[in-house]
């Protein structure tokens, strides 16, 4: 299977990458290269196998029913969490205009 | 002033706590040799203040008499992949360029708890994706390698380059490595050091920049076996802040460590033996097999049948992990903001992201996209993670006739920086031998068995049954004594 440039334009605008004329002449034969060797892949028989969702056996765990049970990834860090923000304004996150 | 930068981690620790010198005389040893090794790129920032700091604590510690720590007095480089408080944190990308974490990663803060201090935060391959060290916002890093009678800068591996490039190099004991499909093992072979990916789950991933998370593994790359052993001690356990970290006891690997290999058997896969691998590298790997049964260990044949499907699954999967990983990189919370005239939100993400992300990682965020995305997913992603558990399934009926798994770490020896630039499939060969191990989550080692020809490093790889880093350390070990690998890089930088 391969790509076409629209595909590939198609699939920058889903991942939010800006890519102008000459980075999708790049890309489009990049990524036809990488598909056309993962194709390869299709060669297996794996009818009857299940895809692998945890690669070591391990148990979900619930953590203690308390509030702030982590203090480094509980509430009331406010500014910490906007001290990298590249605009913060009034203790949120600044944007540019959502809503006209 | 007395030079203590050939000294290992094992020899810090025991030289401070006997009070043969002083943590703060070794801190200053190596940040000198830190700062005077600017040519080989391998730091993006340095902080001789945090590794004087932690080194003045542990004299201080030992002046009361108290207990040091297992790494007590021994400064390390950290892969600027960790978190660090206050500490410029980028992955090698633009996009977190100025990002100054305001929590320390699980990992490293383990490694402070346990008297390490820091000599600078070690570049690396953007997000750790790359083989050569070449796809950094902050440069290429140069192995402190040359291939005999040429003066081109050689490649340090990748992702982990920057820590290979400084434990060759001797600017540091010790450093922090991520291996996701070979981070740690490939740029460890070469370099001509150690390093080892302990099991899934084993080290924190909390506060290391997340790549492809059902494969990423912390572990650590430093020149002797002994060494990754103290070290790996240091930076696993447990972690109730990440979901998949393993909640079992840390064994006590340094102390059980024995080359004493009787009764073992290692396992050969036939698979491994690949078109395109250089004909040292299977020298080498004869000389593994010898020097193993010199340790009395029994040879076995073994058959990972799917090993050449690993590679293809693994640039399915850890592309779809990252894409969705990456996307927390918009431009709003943490790092570059890209904001054209006029500009809404979505165009801001855009601009942002081509702006702030390198060519590597753009390639592999569309390929995740791509695999992900609705009409495909099946035949790529869930095929990929099928074809996951076949080859977890090989290396679980191959454990059922050897206790350890012994195949090169590399196809092939370092390259020349710019080499191998032309096609990325190229550069993800060289993963090869590593990424099978990275698929089914178990522990890996690379260590150093010979030069080639050209002298430069080879290495070996061990590969364990999940949970038994300690039969990949003795293994490792029984290697390290009769290959008596000594070569150093002479110094240019």
């Amino acid at each position: 299977m391969s790509v076409t440039r629209e595909e590939v334009a198609k699939i920058a605008s889903l991942a939010r990458i800006k890519m102008g004329d000459e980075d999708l002449d790049r890309m489009v034969p990049e990524l036809n290269n990488i598909l056309n060797w993962v194709e390869q892949l299709g060669e297996v028989d794996t009818s009857g196998v299940e895809p692998m969702t945890a690669v070591i056996p391990n148990t979900l765990r619930l953590r203690d029913d308390v509030v702030d049970a982590i203090p480094e990834t509980s509430g009331g860090r406010r500014e910490d969490v906007l001290a990298n923000a590249p605009v913060a304004e009034h203790g949120f996150f600044g944007v540019p205009k959502v809503i006209e | 002033m007395t030079d203590y930068t050939q000294l290992g981690v094992k020899d810090i620790r025991d030289g401070v706590a006997g009070g043969d010198f002083t943590a703060r005389e070794v801190a200053e040893s190596f940040n000198a040799a830190v700062a005077a090794a600017a040519d080989l790129n391998a730091f993006i920032v340095t902080t001789p203040d945090h590794a004087l700091a932690a080194a003045d604590a542990t004299d201080a510690k030992r002046a009361k008499g108290e207990d040091l720590g297992k790494m007590g007095g021994v400064p390390i480089g950290m892969k600027d992949l960790f978190a660090t408080k206050g500490v410029q944190t980028t992955a090698a990308s633009h996009i977190l360029e100025g990002f100054k974490p305001e929590y320390e990663s699980t990992v490293s803060q383990k490694l402070w708890d346990a008297g390490a201090g820091m000599l600078g935060k070690l570049n690396l391959d953007q997000f750790a994706m790359g083989s050569s060290n070449e796809t950094s916002y902050f440069g290429n890093v140069s192995s402190p390698w040359k291939k005999d009678g040429t003066n081109a800068a050689m490649s340090p591996g990748g992702s982990s380059g920057g820590s290979s490039s400084a434990v060759s190099a001797r600017i540091a004991p010790a450093a922090t490595g991520t291996d996701t499909g070979g981070s740690i093992r490939q740029p460890a072979a070469f370099t001509g050091i150690c390093g080892i990916k302990p099991t899934y789950g084993r080290c924190s991933r909390w506060g290391v920049v997340a790549f492809a998370s059902s494969l990423d593994q912390a572990g650590p790359m430093a020149r002797s076996v002994e060494d990754c052993a103290i070290m790996l001690e240091a930076m696993a356990g447990f972690d109730p802040k990440d979901a998949t970290s393993l909640q079992m006891d840390v064994p006590n690997w340094e102390a059980a460590l024995s080359a004493d290999l009787k009764g073992k058997k290692i396992g050969i896969p036939k698979e491994y033996r690949m078109d395109g691998t250089d004909q040292a590298i299977l020298d080498s790997w004869e000389q593994g097999k010898a020097m193993l049964r010199d340790a009395g260990a029994q040879i076995v044949d073994v058959s990972l049948p799917h090993t050449k499907y690993a590679l293809p699954a693994y640039y399915i999967i850890a592309p779809a992990e990252a894409s969705s990983n990456l996307a927390r990189y918009d431009g709003v919370r943490y790092g570059l903001r890209d904001l054209p005239d006029g500009a809404g939100l979505q165009d801001m993400y855009a601009a942002t992201r081509a702006a702030g992300f390198g060519d590597e990682v753009k390639r592999r965020v569309l390929i995740g996209t791509y695999v992900l995305s609705a009409g495909f997913y099946d035949a790529y992603y869930t095929q990929a993670q099928k074809i996951r558990t076949l080859v977890a399934q090989d290396f679980e009926k191959a454990f059922g006739e050897c206790d350890v798994i012994l195949a090169p770490t590399t196809p092939t020896a370092s390259f020349p920086l710019g080499s191998l630039n032309e096609d990325p499939l190229t550069m993800y060969l060289n993963d090869v031998f590593a990424v099978p191990a990275s698929l089914a989550g178990l522990p890996a080692m690379s260590v150093p068995a010979m030069l080639n020809s050209d002298g430069l490093p080879l290495g070996l790889q061990l590969v364990g049954k999940p949970f038994d880093e300690q039969g990949v350390l003795d293994a490792g070990l029984a290697i390290q004594q009769r290959a008596g690998f000594d070569a150093k890089p002479e110094m240019w930088w």
